[in-house]
């Protein structure tokens, strides 16, 4: 990005000095100074709504002293910020306590059970908010929706409306929107018309960003223990954007993906990327062992015997026909490294420039 | 490009589009081939830009445009240069940096003169105004202006001169070298800049340094202890070409699937049958593998360990999650193994050591390492000292060439193969946001039938009446070349006498039957969206017996 950061501001996060640029909001001196206040309805892509009121902090200006919710807040000079103040824990605790009223049990959060702690059961179990602490008012219902991609389940809805920030305003997408008011409000596609015949792309995104368990892939949840799940940072397979991905394992075996927020794609990722990038890997029709094919039919072999195979009919090729009456394609798939071994190979094993790889289609 | 300004790569950073004043999108389905870019267009069109798209089709993200130029098939040049011809005739170029950063103003001016916007308008079948217009934005735009274009503008057979008449007008707008601005090539497949990166090319060995240029092969051989082939390489097309003539003998294809990819299937096919011996190293087995006399399974991304190079040069790590399935290797490891059996003396034992060599003979980047990967995330190329940030935007200070930019003054070129009485139609092919390529992966995760089931071909609603043609009818489609069974799609997304299709259900429908082998006689890269086709109904038979 091109904006400048001019550090300018001088604020004080509970007695830590920083400095912030002029544009900074409450939560990001909080962050760089190394503590952080729950953000339930926050998306950094989507900017601050201010509307959760989880990230409300003391602040003190000139004296004056205020809460303000540190998403939509600007720093300002020598502002002082308490993060934690008795006040605010409590607040905070209780706010937790009205929005788990509102959801199922948190035994059963399909995004704890099967991916990670989700962010409102992290707080929850932060601030020492309980369940059962009001009487339960669960108003949201799972949706009906055979879509395979996205499972809805809004009685863990917390009304925090990312989902429909992202994809209206973040994927641009307009799928989904906020039916009712107040108490009565739920998340809809339009005309309460299944995903699959909305302008859903089933980007994914709206996964990514709910901080409960509303919503899942459906293609992993239930079908994964979070404790057992292990995260490798990669790249997605597909296009060349090169989106951030984790891929997602579970005792060495392969169960799915999920965005990587600190690749530059920050999160971002299509259909494909989401939920297309690791099936195709566990599929019965993947090349299994070495083929050599005897009389037109392929038969198993070694490894020693097809690359035996393939040294002595390459060279009998190189050293009868000469090195230019072989060639050798290399993948715009396959890692650098491995093109960068097939032009060495082509090069100075077979000792001719014939090298070439599929750019061109 | 590269002959222009040094480098043929994305000149600035995916999400510095977001800030732009102005986007010019040509012949780039964005939203579908590239969603995750086009979310930062999305966003730059939210912040006030203005969104030009210059497409046939009516594509989705014409949604978002402020101006949509549906011009003919393969006329980009005498739009560009007419917007050229506008910029230089009312004065709007970017003067300074015309006389600064660049050579060959007088002739490009020259040779524009006769692309008036009332020419271009009548090849490219949009108004006059609307040219004259996209130019003034253009230029009022200087500075902060971004071409993005794809696949639409390089897969002609005149693609190297589209390619041209584009870069001449980031040059004239003074695009090149600043942020949010530039002229972006968007990369196809997730590893095309690697791949050339690494060498894999006929003329350049790593880095892009040329195979030809005295030095630098002496570079090469002292480091791998071994004599090189002097001469230049030849390319994917020419060699099918040989083999046809039986002068190449043996192929050895890594992870593609020649057969479906490629134009006119029954020519590569033909090619690869009449080759002597065929070795594959696939992750399935593709209809190319069936060829092979030797199939060698290789593991996928997921069991791999490396890097990719994404579209704005940004060198990513991919790290292996699971061991590879069956007795499958990596690429590198297979590739390691066959080199040690001709004999090749090297201390290479896993990819990081591969990239450290690569890297120590690649100024590009040189200060690239797997320590700093991981440390710091993707960093973009040319970063040529391990102190070196990496590099957001090429041609900062002057053109990456070290060279002035050179203005090309080119022509326009009708596709290879116009339309007639007997093929009336042009068949253009792309792809879908939810298939990819040939559809071996996307074929393979659960839903996607749902969300588009087979292949399709879309076809204008007018052209479909006048055929008396319905939505989802099987009907055939033919070429010279081939012909395929296909429903059909009425809808707007395509001009009349034009239909589109993608290549990704090769079972059912194999596309690239149909696709012209005509293609650009520099790049070589063949001419994908355009030939001519017709339609057939199929006729039903009728049990009369009854």
């Amino acid at each position: 990005m091109t904006t400048e950061v001019k550090n300018k501001l001088n604020v004080e996060v509970n007695g830590i000095e920083i400095g912030c640029g002029t544009e900074s909001r409450v939560l990001d001196a909080i962050r760089a100074a190394g503590f952080d206040v729950p953000t339930l309805c926050y998306d950094e892509r989507i900017g601050p709504q201010g509307t959760c009121r989880m990230c409300l902090v003391d602040v003190e200006v000139d004296g004056q002293q205020q809460q303000v919710a540190a998403c939509t807040a600007f720093a300002s000079e020598d502002m002082k910020v308490e993060t934690h103040s008795d006040s605010i824990t409590d607040y905070r605790k209780t706010i937790l306590e009205l929005l788990l009223s509102e959801t199922s049990s948190p035994a059963n959060c399909p995004k704890c059970l099967s991916f990670k702690k989700c962010e409102l059961h992290t707080a929850a179990e932060e601030y020492g908010a309980k369940w059962d602490a009001f009487p339960s008012l669960v108003v949201r219902e799972k949706a009906e929706d055979d879509n395979p991609f996205i499972q809805r389940d809004y009685d863990y809805c917390i009304s925090c409306f990312r989902c429909t920030n992202v994809c209206n305003d973040w994927e641009q997408a307009g799928a989904i929107t906020v039916e009712g008011r107040g108490q009565d409000n739920s998340i809809a596609s339009f005309f309460n018309n299944k995903l699959l015949e909305s302008p859903c792309t089933f980007c994914g995104q709206c996964i990514n960003t709910c901080p409960t368990g509303a919503l899942t892939d459906k293609k992993i949840v239930g079908k994964t223990k979070a404790e057992d799940l292990e995260r490798t940072k990669t790249v997605c397979p597909y296009c060349g954007v090169g989106c951030g991905i984790h891929l997602l394992t579970e005792d060495g075996k392969l169960k799915g993906t999920e965005p990587d927020f600190s690749a530059p794609s920050r999160g971002s990722l299509c259909v494909k990327g989401q939920f297309a990038s690791w099936e195709f890997v566990k599929s019965e029709e993947r090349l299994k062992y070495p083929l050599i094919k005897e009389n037109g039919a392929f038969k198993r072999a070694s490894w020693d015997e097809a690359l035996d195979l393939i040294t002595e009919r390459f060279t009998g090729f190189r050293d009868e026909s000469g090195p230019d009456s072989l060639v050798c394609w290399s993948s715009a798939r396959s890692v650098t490294e491995a093109n960068y071994l097939m032009q060495k190979f082509a090069r100075i094993g077979i000792g001719t420039n014939n090298i070439d790889n599929c750019s061109r289609t | 490009m590269a002959v222009m300004v040094g480098k043929g790569a994305m000149t600035n950073s995916i999400e510095e589009l977001a800030g732009t004043d102005l986007l010019l999108v040509a012949g780039s389905n964005t939203t579908e081939a590239h969603p995750v870019i086009s979310l930062r267009m999305k966003r730059a069109v939210r912040n006030g830009a203005k969104l030009i798209v210059i497409d046939p089709r009516k594509t989705e993200l014409t949604k978002w445009a402020t101006r949509h130029l549906q011009i003919k098939i393969g006329t980009d040049i005498p739009l560009f240069n007419a917007l050229a011809h506008v910029m230089i005739k009312e004065d709007l170029f970017d003067r300074d940096y015309v006389e600064n950063r660049t050579e060959g103003f007088e002739e490009l001016a020259k040779h524009v003169e006769l692309y008036t916007p009332e020419l271009a308008a009548e090849i490219c079948g949009i108004p006059a105004e609307d040219i004259i217009a996209t130019a003034r934005e253009y230029a009022a735009a200087s500075g902060k202006a971004a071409i993005c274009y794809t696949l639409g503008i390089t897969e002609h057979s005149c693609g190297s001169h589209n390619v041209q008449s584009v870069a001449n007008l980031g040059m004239l707008g003074g695009n090149f070298g600043k942020p949010n601005a530039g002229v972006n090539p968007l990369r196809g497949q997730n590893n095309v800049q690697g791949a050339s990166d690494s060498g894999a090319l006929p003329t350049d060995l790593p880095g892009y340094q040329k195979v030809e240029r005295p030095g630098i092969r002496e570079k090469f051989e002292k480091a791998w202890n071994s004599e090189l082939p002097k001469r230049r390489g030849i390319t994917k097309i020419t060699a099918m070409d040989q083999m046809l003539r039986g002068r190449v003998k043996g192929v050895y294809i890594m992870g593609e699937n020649t057969v479906v990819s490629d134009p006119n299937t029954n020519h590569a096919q033909a090619a690869l049958e009449a080759a002597d011996f065929i070795v594959v190293q696939d992750i399935f087995m593709t209809d190319t593998a069936k060829l092979a006399d030797v199939v060698l399974p290789a593991a996928s991304f997921a069991e791999s360990d490396g890097t990719f190079a994404n579209s704005e040069r940004r060198v990513q790590r991919v790290r292996p999650a699971i061991k590879p399935v069956g007795e499958s290797r990596t690429d590198v490891d297979i590739l390691l193994d066959l080199m040690n059996r001709f004999g090749i003396d090297q201390n290479l034992h896993s990819a990081s050591d591969v990239w450290d060599e690569m890297r120590g003979l690649s100024p590009l980047f040189g200060g690239i390492s797997y320590e700093r990967l991981d440390n710091e995330g993707g960093i973009q190329w040319p970063c040529p000292t391990e102190d070196h940030p990496g590099t957001q935007y090429l041609h900062k200070d002057q053109m990456d060439s070290g060279l002035p930019g050179y203005f090309a003054p080119v022509d326009h070129i009708p596709p290879a193969e116009p339309t007639d009485s007997e093929y009336p139609l042009v068949l253009t092919t792309g792809r879908r946001r939810s298939t990819y390529h040939t559809g071996t992966q996307t074929g393979r995760a659960s839903g996607f039938d749902l969300l588009v089931p087979s292949e399709l071909a879309e076809i204008n609603p007018y052209d479909a009446e006048q055929m008396e043609l319905k939505d989802g009818q099987t009907v055939t489609v033919s070429s010279r070349r081939g012909s395929v069974e296909v429903p059909i799609k009425v809808t707007d997304r395509s001009p009349h006498g034009t239909i589109f299709m993608s290549f990704a259900f090769p079972e059912l429908t194999q596309t690239n039957r149909l696709t012209s082998d005509a293609y650009d006689f520099i790049t070589e890269t063949p001419e994908f969206k355009a030939c001519a086709v017709r339609i057939d109904k199929i006729e039903t038979t009728t049990n009369v017996a009854d």
